[in-house]
Parts: structure tokens; C-alpha cells; sequence
């Protein structure tokens, strides 16, 4: 069994957070299997730790049970058909992914999208980064042992994703984004709703913010968990919340303001120690954050206007060339690569996702820690396998 | 025939059994009237933990619904009462698997093991005056007797599932059962020593003032260390389902996973009772020679809703920080108590050796002040270790900022740019 493990690993990591694992003396380790089928690995993913009593020693991801071909499948598709592929990606936050999608395919076109589509899809995207970011303390709560706050973010939730019904049709896989604007304006109920929402949305946070961030337990749970250094993170390409809780401010919205968010003025959430605790808490301020942008982008929305250029309407064939575009998802920076042939499908499509860079530093920040604190760890991580096996 | 049930016997002071003894002796045989009256107990007994486990999962999964703003079980029956009904029915009705590569002997024994020692903690608790199916002498000894078996129980399913994930909680669920074993018995002295008796009778009876009072830290101590023994939250290591998918019953199903939940659940009701009765004054309470009943199972759904609010609230410690609270918090604090109990009674006791309501009502005095000064130095303790920064860019940190990089933008149309 033990011969088995050395066999799988990977060579010691030489970073300060990690020791390399005795290799000397008796084993006493033990392997435990974690996962696919577990219920706090976060859908699919698999970890197989090598453990000496409750202490993890070595740990060997294993990834692929959620791939679909996404990316090969991009080619077969027509550049609008490739929207739907882009919701799946990251199930959790669709808006944000269709919203890279096109904005790479529009670049390429040198299309200009009308101004009231591109506040719509901010928002939109905003909204669901609250939404994915509720999701992520529901399910830290859950990993951390705690039921009621999970209850209270879905609650959240589920109420932004009702707006989404209206705005889109439908809760997840919205389909809504086209390449020049939007599939059609919002509903005439859009804006009064969003004005009920957001208050909402803020008492939700606040009701599980007061009962879970500060729990003492929660917080001796969480606290110098796993610790992650500027150096480090950068070194893995953390992005997103992973790499900010290092203390690096880092955040496209901020570093390469595109689509609009130059025009609003928010805060970048910046943690101190890099642990677990720091990575949870950066997500719930950024949360805050979002809230104040979808409200400046509700002030300075024009009320009327075309949502969808008329060069959108059309086939899609974007001149001969390449592009890369990026953009901050609420897992960190998400970047697609795509390049035209000129025909009406891309000649390939490549996806950077900020999930799968990410849980490429789960064997250094899990190393030397408990076996109860790999939930908590790969929780802090917040990664969608949809995105990370694509 | 007309037995009746003599002074000398070893089950005289048994009130139930005698009287159901001497009422069917009057038509029965001597030894059957015995099985008869035997079998009675049996029965209540049995059903008494079983009522109760239906019970207090219904009222755990409703009030949860209720803490989480959801409804909880609310089909069958008014309120979801049947609930209970229907989830045995399906678990009976359920595959019994058993794995191919476990211990089967050992692997059935476990049910058995678990739903006993708790049908047999309730024993000993009284009801209501006079009606404890068997007032022993050493009630509270042998209470601490019989729930330590629940951990044998624990290591029996763990190590006979031959899964992993159930032998870490079994692990675990020893080691937190047997160190917290220790504050227990240490916090149950004081109260043992106040009531001048191990009976759980003499105990109530004892409590002219509820033992919450007079010994906060005992109480403390005890509720904490039965919340560990029971598996409950924040203590539920051997069965942390976001970590150990269900610890040490991983592998059971059907009708073996429904007696350890029985197990679990009745237990929670059992401790909630001997709790009541060591703590909060038993079936005292007003007019409590008729409504003494009234009043324990008023107490002891009162404790079972504060263990499901615990469980509601909080989340959930690490196998060190629990075993850490057990030896270098809660031991202490038990031991303080008892040291601090035991000046008191040597001090303020009469020449005949009793404590009257105005010894107690002293007592209650130092021990709160003790428990605030223990809270405040072993509190902050605690506390400075984990308090936190609340990150967000505070002052004095320089964060470190990226150029942003510029996007590869080949055979681009002019004039754009992102």
C-alpha cells in the first residue's frame, strides 16, 4: 500500500509551507481515498491522501471525471451556439462566463456593443458574482460543520436567481448574452425588482456573516489554516480571492479595466495572512463591493436604448486572427484564447480557468495539515469541476 | 396465589416492579408474576427510548427547519408528527447491506451495542417521585458505567466495517469519548458530594436549590462532556459528515443504520434526563407529587431543544482543538470545582453533616464568582489566539501590485482596444 503511494507522488515541493514527507522508518502511513463520491469535495474531485494518523503527509489530486471535451466541442460550434457551451463551464457563475465569451468574439469583430446592454450584462455579472460568492460561504459553512448559515446564503441566492428567471428564462444556463449585446432588454419589472433585491441581498450577508465570521470555533477552524505567501501564490498563479487573501492586490476589474468597470469606483478586498480564514472573509467583503457597483451601474444606466447591435443579428464570422481576452470571475481571472479562420466557427477556442490554476496549490497548502482541514482547504479554494476538467 | 414482594428484597425499593408484582401476584404464580412484572419494565423501558428517539427526531428536524428558515417535516400528520413512522418504515424496508470483506459478527453487534447501554441509562432516572424502574444506590457510578460502553460500540463498528473513513471515526469517536470521561466523572463529584448520595433519588431530593446554581461549572463541564459523549455539535467528530461522509456508520444501512440512529436519539433524551435529574432539580416543581412527570419531561425536552440549538448554531471543532478543550479546559475547571466544593462543604455543613438552603444559596454565591473568574482567565486564553485581522487593505501593509499585462492581440481590427 505504502509502496503504492510512493509510486504516485510528485517529488516534495521545496516551499517553506510544505515539508517533504518522512521517507525513513517505519510506515505508519495510511492511504485514504477521498472522493469522487464524497460529499465535500466539491462535485467531482478526487484527492488521495496519504495520511499518518490524522495528519496528511502527501496528497494526490486526480481530475478528469467532469471532462465533457468543452473545448473541442467549441469548434463544432457556431460562434452563438458556443454561448451555451461557456454556461457550463463555470455552473455556478454563467454570466461571467458568457460575458469573457463574447467580449472575445466582439473584440475580434471589432464590434461596439450598445451602452445600455453593456451596463445590463454588468450587473448581471455583478449579481452573480454575489451569487457564487453566497454559494461559497454556504458550502465553507457546511465544510466547517455548520448547517444554518448555508441555509440563509441559499436563501440569497435563490432570490438572485429568480431575477435571472425573469431576465433570462432560467436559473443557471441563461443563454442570455449575445455577441454585440443581449438577447432581448430586460423585463419591464427588471429595475424596480433589482431595487427590492438589493437590500435583500445585503440582509442575507449580514445574517450570515454575524452568525458564522466571527464564531470562535468557526474562526479556530479556519484561522492560520494553511497559509499561503505572496510568493507562493504568485508562483502557482493563484488568482482571483486565493491570491488577494496572500495580500496581493490583483484584480483585472482594477489591473486591465475592461467592459465598463472603469467607470465605477470600488475597493479591492485585500487579505493579510493568506489563510483560509482571510480567503472566506475577502469573499464576503467582495460581496459588498459588487453590491456598491451593481448600484452605481443602476444610477448611470441610460433607461432607454438597443440592447443588441445590428451586426449581432447576422452570421457571426469574425475576420482571420487571434485574441485574448480576460476578465475577473468570482474565482479569480478567467482568459480565453480564441482564433478565427474566418468562418462562421471558431477555429479553437482555449480556456484559462481560474479554478483549475488554483487547485494546482492544493498539494502545497494541504501538506502537513489535518485531514479535517482538507475540506475546509479545498472549501477555502472554492473550485467548480465543471470549470477545472472543462 | 397472592404474592407479595417482601421488605428484604433486592427489588423492594423498585416501586414500579412491586406494585406490578403485588397487583398480579394477587392472581398469578410467584415466579410468573416476577417475568410479569419483569417484562413490564422491559417494555416500558424499551419503548420509553424508542418513543423517545421518534420524538426528539422529529422535533430536532423540525426545529432546525424552524432555526433555518424552511418548514422541516410537515406531510404526514399534524405537523409532520408520523414523520418518524415513515422514515422506519423505509429503513426497514431497505437493503440490509453488510460488506463482503467486514467482521460479521462484530458488524451485527454493533445496533445491539448501542441502543443498550442507553435503554439501560434510563434505569435509573426517576421519572417522577418513586418511579425510577430501579432506584440504585450507585445510580450516578453506574450511569457513567453504562455509557462508556458506547464507545466499545464505536470502535467495534469502525474497525468491523473495514472502511477507512469509519475506523477514522471510530478513532476519533474513542478518543474524544474517553478523554472526555474524565471532567465528567471529576464535575459529577461535586454534586455527588452535595447530595451525600450516588442515588439519583437522593440527588433530586437533595436539590432544595437546582444544582445548575450551586455548581455552574459542574454543569458546564458536564453538558459539554455529554454533548462529546453523544456525538453532538460542535463536539461531532466520529461522524463529521463534510469530512468522514458518517464516521463510523458509513457502511451500515437499513434497519442496523435505524437502531444507531435510535441509539443516537434516545441517547440525546437519556442524557437530556439524567441531565434534569443531576441539574436542574428532576421532577421537582410545583405541586410535584402530582405533576412531577410534568415536570421532568418539560425539563428534558428544555435541554434536548438547547442540544438541537447548539447543533443549529455552531460549527464544528478539529479532533485536536476538541481533545485540547477536554484536557487543558475543561479538566481544570472540573477540578477547580471540585476543590471549591469541597472547602464549601466542609465549611458550612452543620454538625449532623447537612446543608441547608442557606449553605447552598452561599455556595451558589462563590462557585458564580469562581465560574466568571475561571471564564475570564481561561477565556481570553483561548480567545488570544485566535482573534482576528479582518483583512482589507488596512493601514501599514503595502500591497503588492501587478503591472497589468498587455493582451497578445495579433491581426487585430485597428483601433480597438479592451
Amino acid at each position: 500500500m505504502a509502496d503504492a503511494a510512493r509510486n504516485v507522488t510528485a517529488p516534495p515541493l521545496d516551499s517553506g509551507a510544505a515539508q517533504a514527507r518522512p521517507v525513513s522508518g517505519e510506515p505508519v502511513e495510511m492511504l485514504l481515498n477521498m472522493g469522487p463520491q464524497h460529499p465535500s469535495t466539491h462535485g467531482v474531485f478526487r484527492m488521495v491522501l496519504w495520511v499518518d494518523g490524522e495528519k496528511i503527509v502527501d496528497i494526490v489530486p486526480h481530475i478528469g471525471y467532469l471532462h465533457r471535451g468543452s473545448e473541442k466541442l467549441c469548434e463544432g460550434e457556431q460562434y452563438h451556439q458556443v454561448i451555451t457551451l461557456f454556461d457550463r463551464l463555470d455552473y455556478i457563475a454563467n454570466f461571467n462566463n458568457e460575458h469573457v465569451y463574447v467580449r472575445a468574439v466582439e473584440r475580434l469583430m471589432g464590434l461596439e456593443v450598445p451602452e445600455r446592454a453593456e451596463y445590463l450584462r454588468v450587473i448581471l455579472c455583478e449579481l452573480n458574482r454575489i451569487a457564487s460568492h453566497l454559494l461559497f460561504i454556504a458550502t465553507m459553512g457546511l465544510d466547517a460543520g455548520a448547517m444554518t448559515p448555508s441555509m440563509f446564503c441559499f436563501r440569497g441566492r435563490e432570490r438572485i436567481q429568480a431575477l435571472f428567471e425573469a431576465v433570462s428564462g432560467a436559473r443557471m444556463m441563461h443563454n442570455y448574452f449575445r455577441i454585440g449585446g443581449l438577447k432581448e432588454d430586460v423585463p419591464e419589472d427588471f429595475m424596480p425588482r433589482l431595487r427590492e433585491l438589493m437590500p435583500q441581498i445585503r440582509e442575507d450577508l449580514e445574517e450570515s456573516d454575524k452568525l458564522l465570521s466571527f464564531n470562535e470555533i468557526f474562526l479556530a477552524r479556519l484561522k492560520d489554516i494553511s497559509p499561503v505567501t505572496a510568493e507562493d501564490a504568485i508562483d502557482y498563479g493563484l488568482t482571483g480571492p486565493c491570491l488577494r487573501a496572500s495580500g496581493v492586490e490583483y484584480d483585472v476589474r482594477k489591473a486591465a479595466p475592461y467592459s465598463l468597470y472603469d467607470r465605477f469606483d470600488f475597493n479591492v478586498p485585500t487579505g493579510l495572512d493568506g489563510d483560509c480564514w482571510d480567503r472566506y472573509y475577502l469573499r464576503v467583503q467582495e460581496c459588498y463591493e459588487s453590491l456598491s457597483i451593481i448600484e452605481q451601474a443602476m444610477e448611470q444606466m441610460p433607461a432607454e436604448g438597443n440592447v443588441l447591435s445590428s451586426l449581432g443579428r447576422r452570421l457571426v464570422r469574425p475576420p482571420a486572427g487571434e485574441v485574448y481576452v480576460r476578465a475577473e470571475n468570482p474565482r479569480g481571472e478567467i482568459g480565453v484564447y480564441l482564433v478565427s479562420d474566418g468562418s462562421d466557427r471558431p477555429y479553437r477556442l482555449k480556456v484559462r480557468p481560474p479554478s483549475f490554476c488554483n487547485l494546482s496549490a492544493i498539494r502545497l497548502m494541504l501538506i502537513n495539515t489535518w485531514v479535517a482541514d482538507s475540506v475546509v482547504i479545498l472549501g477555502s479554494l472554492d473550485i467548480v469541476m465543471g470549470e477545472v476538467d472543462r | 396465589m397472592n404474592c407479595v414482594l417482601g421488605p428484604d428484597n433486592i427489588l423492594y425499593d423498585t416501586v414500579l416492579f412491586r406494585e406490578v408484582y403485588n397487583f398480579v401476584g394477587q392472581v398469578l404464580p410467584c415466579w410468573l408474576s416476577w417475568f410479569v412484572a419483569g417484562f413490564v419494565i422491559i417494555f416500558l423501558l424499551v419503548n420509553a427510548v424508542l418513543l423517545g428517539a421518534a420524538a426528539f427526531s422529529w422535533m430536532e428536524r423540525r426545529l432546525i427547519g424552524k432555526f433555518q428558515n424552511r418548514l422541516g417535516p410537515n406531510r404526514w400528520g399534524p405537523f409532520g408528527l408520523f414523520q418518524p413512522i415513515a422514515d422506519m418504515v423505509k429503513l426497514l424496508f431497505k437493503e440490509d447491506l453488510t460488506p463482503g470483506t467486514a467482521d460479521k459478527l462484530v458488524f451485527l453487534a454493533v445496533p445491539v451495542a448501542m441502543v443498550a447501554p442507553v435503554m439501560l441509562m434510563l434505569a435509573v432516572v426517576p421519572f417522577a417521585k418513586d418511579t425510577a424502574l430501579a432506584n440504585l444506590n450507585v445510580g450516578v457510578l453506574y450511569i457513567l458505567a453504562v455509557t462508556s460502553v458506547t464507545s466499545i460500540a464505536i470502535f467495534m463498528a469502525g474497525w468491523s466495517s473495514n472502511n477507512r473513513f469509519a475506523l477514522f471515526g471510530a478513532a476519533r469517536g474513542v478518543a474524544v469519548l474517553i478523554s472526555y470521561e474524565v471532567p465528567v466523572v471529576v464535575s459529577l463529584l461535586g454534586v455527588v458530594m452535595l447530595a451525600g448520595s450516588m442515588s439519583l433519588a437522593d440527588v433530586v431530593s437533595a436539590q432544595t436549590l437546582p444544582f445548575i446554581i450551586v455548581q455552574p461549572m459542574a454543569f458546564f463541564v458536564f453538558v459539554a462532556g455529554t454533548a462529546a459523549e453523544l456525538n453532538r455539535t460542535p463536539f461531532d467528530m466520529a461522524e463529521a459528515e463534510s469530512e468522514l461522509i458518517a464516521g463510523y456508520h458509513t457502511e451500515y444501512s437499513g434497519i442496523k443504520f435505524a437502531m444507531i440512529q435510535a441509539a443516537e436519539f434516545g441517547g440525546v433524551m437519556a442524557a437530556s434526563g439524567v441531565i434534569v435529574t443531576l441539574f436542574l432539580g428532576g421532577w421537582e416543581g410545583p405541586a410535584a407529587h402530582w405533576l412531577g412527570w410534568l415536570w421532568f419531561l418539560l425539563k428534558t425536552m428544555a435541554v434536548a431543544v438547547g442540544f438541537i440549538w447548539v447543533r443549529a448554531t455552531f460549527p464544528r471543532l478539529r479532533i485536536d482543538q476538541l481533545l485540547a478543550l477536554a484536557w487543558k479546559f475543561l479538566l481544570p475547571v472540573s477540578l477547580i470545582n471540585l476543590l471549591a466544593t469541597a472547602l464549601e462543604i466542609y465549611f458550612l455543613r452543620d454538625a449532623s453533616g447537612v446543608l441547608t438552603r442557606g449553605d447552598l444559596g452561599i455556595m451558589t454565591g462563590i462557585n458564580l464568582a469562581l465560574m466568571a473568574g475561571c471564564v475570564f482567565l481561561f477565556g481570553s486564553l483561548v480567545r488570544e489566539k485566535v482573534r482576528p485581522v479582518a483583512p482589507g487593505l488596512p493601514p501599514g501593509v503595502t500591497p503588492v501590485i501587478l503591472p497589468a499585462r498587455e493582451s497578445p492581440a495579433r491581426d487585430l481590427p485597428a483601433g480597438e482596444t479592451d
